[in-house]
């Protein structure tokens, strides 16, 4: 008897009894659904925490302050000394060391939230000290005007950058350029030049943070840039820096770099400093970290996997155990027509396997629901693991033949007399 | 009728629970043969060995001892494989109680056999529809066995036996579980595939009276055969009772 035929004839079979069919599979069916749906979401985080990780510059450099390990334990801190700082002559000098392997500096210095208010018109907004390198290292996009530059840092400006969020919220309609916005912190109030708007981007990591708790439009927080300066002013803070952006030139080995500049700055500027020195990690081994650690999930879901596909295994040969009882009067009629112990064990494995097989493929298109809906509520876009459902059909079929063989080796083990006799 | 030997069985032994202290000894020293074209009966009461004689000679087991040999097979010593090929080819079963496979139409079990020979397809399915036209089944093809009455069902099940055009059709009380009426209706079939396809066709059974009907009547008691009655010329079947084959037709109707 043809293959084709068994399975004509498993089909046959499940029709005429859809709803254990169904109850049957439900093992299956749950056990490959949730796999899917855990892995496509798994999948569609890690790639757009990467993606944006790599928007962020995947040769990105953080070179940042680091306290040096201290004979008095972990928990004994030194004041930080304004000399102690990243200068804008340790810049200057990483500059001209590395010429050629460096596209520009980021600097940064938050000055906390605030909001900015024209009467009943707000914002609220995230105030930001930049320089001009910040643009490139986060890809800012520029709807009109421009970014944050040179002369307003060296300046200490009252310039700011701000979303079109911001623009839509404060000005509707009107041209934000060359006008004044007042924005109110806990401590003051500043008046800033608006000069550029930029388009505001909810990227992964955000969403991540914010999960949950979505901000009407209205109430959105975006940055507000200023110059690093004028923060600095503005906040009293120390002339320098605990860290700072490096972005390495296109096509360079930012992990190496980051070793090199670490050694550069640690030999050059802190070779006497007795309590502080600097660290400089690249946006490439975050990756590779996230990565691993993502790795590291995988594994835990493909053991939950293993064992709910097991117990639904374990399902699938209960129920056909019960239908080769259920089923011995036919059996016996089968082998006296001629079947032989092959081809009704042959039969029963097919069946089982198709039973898994269209388990499995429920399974899939309810994981692929599952993941997509996950993923769309987490704000990432939704990505199916090709590799997953083919392991998934895989499996399937393997649990099918796993425990099917032991109900239809039973099934074709039965003595024809005692089977057509049965009651 | 032919002269070839399809039956041949030499001091057949059966044994059951050989070694212990129930060892029971079903079948003694039975030797039988029937030729080609024969319509024989093998009559019996209940535990006189009967059954056990019917699955030897449906290969459905082996003899403890003795030879048995289907159409010049030897069954005593063939291998389960074998046994499943024999019953393929060689033996045509009608059971008492149909034993059509349910939820499968009465198409595809008349194919049923076929398909296990590995007759293609297409030939398959045009060689079920003769046969079921042939029982006067054809139009009924497509219903489950659940949705036939029990001489319908016996009917198929007819067809099923002849679908490979098997060397004996072996009958295990076919009319046991039909009224008098549809239970001639089915002696009638067998008389005509007896008489018009040259069929030889062994029918066990407990009823004196269908065994009649047969050109020679196997008596078995106690595992032993202790009568062959041989009809030098064959009774002419009797007809069927036009009274009879009404009825049937009425029921039938309202069945359908």
């Amino acid at each position: 008897m043809g293959f084709i035929e068994n399975i004509r004839l498993a089909l046959t079979g499940l029709k005429s009894n859809k709803m254990r069919a169904l109850l049957t599979m439900l093992g299956i069916i749950i056990g490959i659904g949730s796999v899917i749906g855990i892995v496509m979401v798994g999948d569609s985080l890690t790639n757009s925490m990467t993606s944006s990780l790599q928007e962020m510059g995947a040769n990105n450099v953080q070179i940042a302050l680091q306290q040096r390990p201290s004979e008095y334990g972990m928990d004994y801190t030194v004041a930080l000394e304004e000399q102690d700082l990243i200068s804008q002559e340790m810049m200057d000098g990483l500059t001209e060391h590395f010429n050629g392997d460096i596209q520009t500096i980021s600097l940064q210095e938050s000055l906390g939230t605030g909001k900015a208010k024209d009467g009943r018109l707000y914002a609220n907004v995230n105030i930001s000290g930049v320089n001009d390198g910040y643009q490139v290292a986060n890809h800012l996009k520029m709807i009109s005007g421009r970014f944050i530059n040179e002369k307003d840092t060296q300046g200490m400006k009252n310039v700011a950058v701000v979303s079109d969020k911001l623009v839509n919220n404060m000005f509707q309609g009107q041209d934000p350029l060359g006008k004044e916005i007042k924005v109110y912190t806990a401590k003051d109030i500043t008046t800033y030049t608006v000069v550029g708007v930029y388009k505001y981007e909810q990227n992964a990591m955000m969403a991540m943070m914010m999960m949950g708790a979505t901000a009407s439009e209205k109430d959105i927080q975006t940055d507000l840039y200023i110059p690093v300066t004028t923060a600095q002013k503005l906040g009293n803070m120390d002339q320098g820096f605990y860290y700072i952006t490096v972005l390495t030139a296109q096509g360079s080995d930012s992990r190496s770099l980051a070793s090199q500049m670490q050694d550069y700055v640690n030999n050059n500027y802190y070779a006497r400093n007795p309590n502080f020195m600097v660290q400089a990690i690249s946006l490439d081994s975050i990756i590779d970290q996230y990565t691993s650690m993502m790795g590291t999930v995988q594994i835990a879901i493909a053991v939950i996997a293993a064992i709910s596909l097991l117990v639904g295994g374990i399902g699938v040969m209960n129920i056909m155990l019960v239908s080769i009882t259920e089923r011995t009067r036919e059996i016996g009629t089968r082998k006296a027509l001629g079947a032989t112990n092959s081809s009704i064990r042959m039969q029963f494995i097919v069946e089982s396997v198709i039973i898994c097989l269209i388990g499995g493929i429920i399974g899939i298109l309810l994981g692929l629901l599952l993941g997509y809906f996950g993923a769309t509520l987490l704000g990432f876009p939704a990505q199916a693991s090709i590799s997953a459902i083919a392991i998934a059909v895989g499996f399937s079929m393997l649990i099918g033949v796993f425990f099917g063989y032991y109900p239809a080796n039973k099934a074709a083990k039965m003595d024809p007399i005692e089977a057509l006799r049965y009651e | 009728m032919g002269t070839k030997t399809v039956i041949e069985m030499h001091n057949i032994v059966k044994k059951f629970y050989i070694g212990q202290p129930n060892e029971l000894q079903i079948l003694n020293e039975i030797s039988l043969t029937v030729k080609e074209g024969e319509f024989v009966a093998i009559v019996g009461q209940s535990g006189s060995g009967k059954s056990t004689l019917m699955n030897i000679i449906g290969a459905l087991d082996k003899p403890t001892s003795g030879e048995y040999l289907l159409e010049g097979l030897n069954i005593s010593q063939a291998k389960d494989g074998e046994l499943s090929k024999i019953r393929n080819e060689k033996i045509g079963f009608v059971f008492q109680t149909f034993n059509l496979i349910p939820r499968t139409s009465a198409l595809k079990n008349v194919e049923l056999p076929m398909l296990y020979a590995g007759v293609p397809r297409g030939e398959r399915t045009r060689r079920a529809k003769e046969l079921l036209k042939m029982v006067g089944m054809e139009e009924r093809m497509h219903h489950q066995p659940n949705e036939l009455s029990g001489g319908q069902k016996q009917r198929v099940a007819i067809a099923r036996a002849m679908a490979n055009n098997p060397s004996i059709i072996l009958a295990d009380e076919p009319t046991g579980a039909l009224d008098s009426a549809t239970g001639r209706l089915v002696m009638d079939l067998f008389h005509t595939l007896h008489r018009e396809q040259g069929k030889t066709i062994v029918l066990i059974t407990h009823s004196p009276e269908l065994a009649s009907e047969t050109q020679r009547i196997v008596t078995i008691s106690d595992g032993r055969i202790i009568k062959e009655e041989n009809k030098e010329e064959q009774k002419e079947a009797p007809q069927t009772n036009q009274k009879g084959k009404q009825a049937v037709e009425t029921a039938e109707k309202k069945v359908g």
